[in-house]
């Protein structure tokens, strides 16, 4: 036995090295040129199924923004909400959209900083994805508040009186977390796309020239901008993602801090960050396969990336399940009289329905992620994303409306009521609305980083050379580094 | 709440309320005692509050529908057992009338993004109209569902021309989209402190009533100024053991009967009910 200049013992037999084949994201066959001419086709010719998607979101939106005029002429009662009922689908819509953002930071920023690279070819979408989720839950606050006409009151903007909104209320730190979060993954989506939008830049002609140009910010492709940028990119995604946990932990604290049962729970915030992550990232999986349909993206959406997101997807289902059942054992066995009724309520009751379709849409089915044809057959794949949501939509359903149905004061008790069609248009209008700006993005902007599937390519390739040279009659033969392509 | 005035009473932002005399140096502190023996449910208070406060009139299909503007309602509950066997026309049937409990430490005042609602040095819960954004946020807290949000532009539907001239000038009409809820008939309240205190002197006891005290039949409605140690108010609460400051009561004296609405919230109401006597063996 020998030393080695660490000092670590180090034994004399000649150990047969050997790498064990990892599985690669990308297939062998996805070349530097090859990447920009995929993703720059997206911005020219999707399938017809695009506009099929693309018009029938602006049509639902259209009638969203009637239902909203309509509302607006004749007063929040066109909705059918009463006194216990005062908020109906508008709130639960709104944390339902909110948290459809999360997963697109969790993707974007802690992937990044933690060096996940099977996120690349995703991630772009998904910060998309957030941005206009969170545009969305924006337009909600809107919707339900009374006098959307005075909605900057609850702005703390300067003015002659000095009054200033009420700090001590959740609505305003949400104001100033969603604005905070808006921003800053505004900024976050707009700063990893220039190297990109630079190529389109140099690919375009006209009026998206002139557009690309703008926006590509003299993008060059130095050496010096790439440090910059490399700086600036894992910055911003360390600032995000305290923030994006934040921003849900003060969402839930519009129901933890006020004294309804079923709402005044401490486990409040981690369950509702999870549940934001889990809805989505099931958001993500149905963006996913329609991309990658619409847009022909098969080369770079490729099955072992869906399965890790699919793995992904899963354990943040089993947490959130987790404190889901922690919530209610919480209740069941605390003196809070009210509390426990409420959640007996919920389950017994007239929302007993929509408790139970929770319990099976958000807590069982994802178990059928466990069945490799679900994870490989995409079209049961993206019906199974969709009842996910469905659930975690019910989930804030159930939040909401039986905690008002029967709260502590029996006089105010009322049962079975039920949103008006001006509710559940608007709620429609919603994904009409987000469905249409995402798709207008993708056929804009690319909607996959070229960049950074060119570095994944790379490092894919030196993994595959290394490979090839240890172990020289492994399969894993290395794959042209610059055929015919350039950066 | 300007910054100027945050710095300076800080002392007082930073109390927890309500605190023990807290109202000792202050003129004024308005509360009510509502004796449920008294309350024969007639609804006077609710038809005086309605003219007093031009509160709308919203018809039989939105009340049904829950979207009622009633500041004051009578809450009717049935007896159990012994008490269903009762005569007609009683049969076991309870009355409450449920109004704004004026909470020392309201849920919905902290809540309000834009602070709308906020607690005046006499101890009421103001509702600020023109600067409610509608946000329902106070309603949603509120235990007791005291607060009426303006669904529909009530002022074109209610009083069409010309029942305009029936409305109180002294009173705001609300708009669509503005929470609104009972004031302690606030005109009433400061037209008379302002005429008080032209003549440099407090409010008398019984001076100044609100509208539903007034219009009582039986008397059930006892208003007044809990800062007045002379006042009838002052005088039952102090008789019912029911201190402000305190979120519960030591019933086990014969003849205590006051007890305050879901207390063990800890909203520290400004109303104090007299529980209703019932002797079955007569």
């Amino acid at each position: 036995m020998s030393h080695n200049v660490h000092g670590h013992p180090q034994m004399d037999v000649q150990v047969e090295r050997k790498f064990v084949p990892k599985v690669k994201d990308l297939g062998p066959d996805v070349n530097w040129a090859q990447i920009n001419k995929d993703v720059l086709r997206s911005l020219e010719k999707p399938r017809p199924v695009f506009w099929i998607i693309f018009f029938s979101a602006l049509a639902l939106f259209s009638f969203g923004v009637y239902c909203e005029v309509y509302q607006y002429q004749n007063g929040m009662g066109v909705a059918d909400l009463n006194n216990p009922q005062v908020w109906g689908l508008y709130i639960a819509t709104f944390i339902f959209w909110i948290g459809m953002g999360h997963s697109g930071t969790l993707l974007s920023a802690l992937l990044h900083i933690i060096h996940a690279d099977w996120r690349k070819p995703i991630y772009r979408y998904s910060e998309a994805m957030t941005t206009f989720t969170l545009l969305t839950a924006a337009l909600f606050v809107m919707v339900h508040m009374g006098r959307l006409w005075e909605f900057y009151y609850v702005v703390a903007y300067p003015n002659e009186r000095w009054t200033w909104p009420n700090f001590t209320s959740p609505l305003v730190w949400d104001a100033t977390a969603i604005g905070t979060y808006l921003t800053s993954s505004l900024l976050f989506l707009y700063m990893g796309m220039i190297p990109d939008l630079a190529i389109c830049r140099d690919n375009a002609k006209g009026a998206r020239r002139a557009l690309y140009k703008f926006l590509s910010l003299g993008w060059q492709g130095t050496d010096r901008q790439w440090g910059n940028f490399k700086v600036a990119y894992m910055t911003m995604a360390c600032f995000l993602m305290p923030l994006a946990v934040s921003v849900h932990s003060i969402v839930s604290t519009d129901f933890a801090v006020s004294q309804n049962p079923g709402w005044h729970v401490t486990s409040f915030p981690p369950y509702f960050v999870l549940g934001a992550l889990y809805s989505g990232c099931s958001g993500i999986i149905t963006l996913f396969i329609v991309l990658r349909y619409v847009f022909r993206f098969e080369a770079y959406m490729t099955q072992p990336i869906l399965n890790k997101l699919i793995k992904m997807t899963f354990a943040i289902a089993m947490v959130w399940t987790y404190l889901d059942l922690i919530e209610y054992a919480t209740t069941w066995y605390g003196s809070d009289e009210v509390a426990k009724a409420d959640l007996l309520y919920r389950a017994t009751g007239d929302y007993a329905l929509q408790f139970w379709g929770m319990i099976f849409c958000a807590m069982v089915m994802p178990f059928t992620l466990l069945i490799r044809y679900v994870r490989h057959n995409y079209t049961v794949l993206l019906i199974i994303s969709l009842i996910l949501n469905v659930g975690m939509w019910l989930e804030r359903f159930q939040i909401i409306t039986p905690t008002f149905a029967k709260s502590h004061y029996p006089w105010t008790w009322t049962a079975g009521w039920w949103p008006s069609w001006v509710q559940w248009g608007i709620v429609a209008g919603s994904f009409g609305w987000f469905t249409m700006l995402f798709m207008l993005y993708c056929k804009i902007f690319p909607s996959v980083s070229m960049y950074e599937v060119k570095e994944m390519v790379h490092e894919q390739n030196l993994e595959g050379k290394a490979m090839a040279h240890a172990n020289p009659e492994s399969e894993q033969a290395p794959v042209g580094l610059l055929e015919g392509g350039q950066a | 709440m300007s910054l100027s005035n945050l710095i300076q009473n800080w002392d007082s932002f930073r109390k927890r309320r309500p605190y023990e005399d807290q109202y000792k140096d202050a003129p004024y502190k308005w509360a009510m005692v509502i004796d449920l023996d008294s309350c024969i449910g007639c609804n006077a208070c609710t038809v005086a509050c309605y003219a007093e406060n031009n509160l709308a009139v919203v018809g039989k299909e939105r009340f049904g529908k829950g979207q009622a503007m009633h500041w004051i309602r009578i809450e009717r509950y049935w007896g159990e057992g012994e008490a269903l066997e009762t005569e007609f026309p009683e049969r076991g049937a309870q009355y409450l009338p449920m109004l704004c409990q004026q909470c020392e430490a309201a849920p919905c005042e902290p809540v309000c993004p834009v602070g709308a609602t906020h607690h005046s040095p006499d101890g009421l819960n103001t509702q600020v109209y023109n600067r409610c954004v509608g946000s329902r946020y106070c309603s949603a807290n509120c235990p007791y569902k005291v607060r009426y949000f303006n669904w529909w532009n009530y002022p074109e539907r209610a009083w069409p021309n010309p029942l305009e001239l029936q409305l109180n000038p002294d009173v705001t009409v609300r708009s669509k989209g503005v929470m609104e809820k009972c004031t302690f008939c606030m005109q009433r309240l400061r037209a008379g402190q302002d005429k008080a205190k032209t003549a440099g002197r407090l409010l008398a006891d019984g001076e100044v009533l609100t509208a539903c005290a007034q219009a009582c039949p039986t008397s059930a409605i006892t208003f007044g100024n809990l800062a007045d140690k002379n006042s009838k108010v002052a005088r039952m609460w102090k008789n019912q053991q029911v201190d402000l400051a305190k979120n519960a009561q030591d019933k086990s004296e014969e003849g205590v009967r006051g007890y305050r609405i879901l207390e063990d919230l800890n909203t520290y109401p400004s109303i104090v009910y007299l529980e209703r006597l019932r002797n079955f063996a007569a």
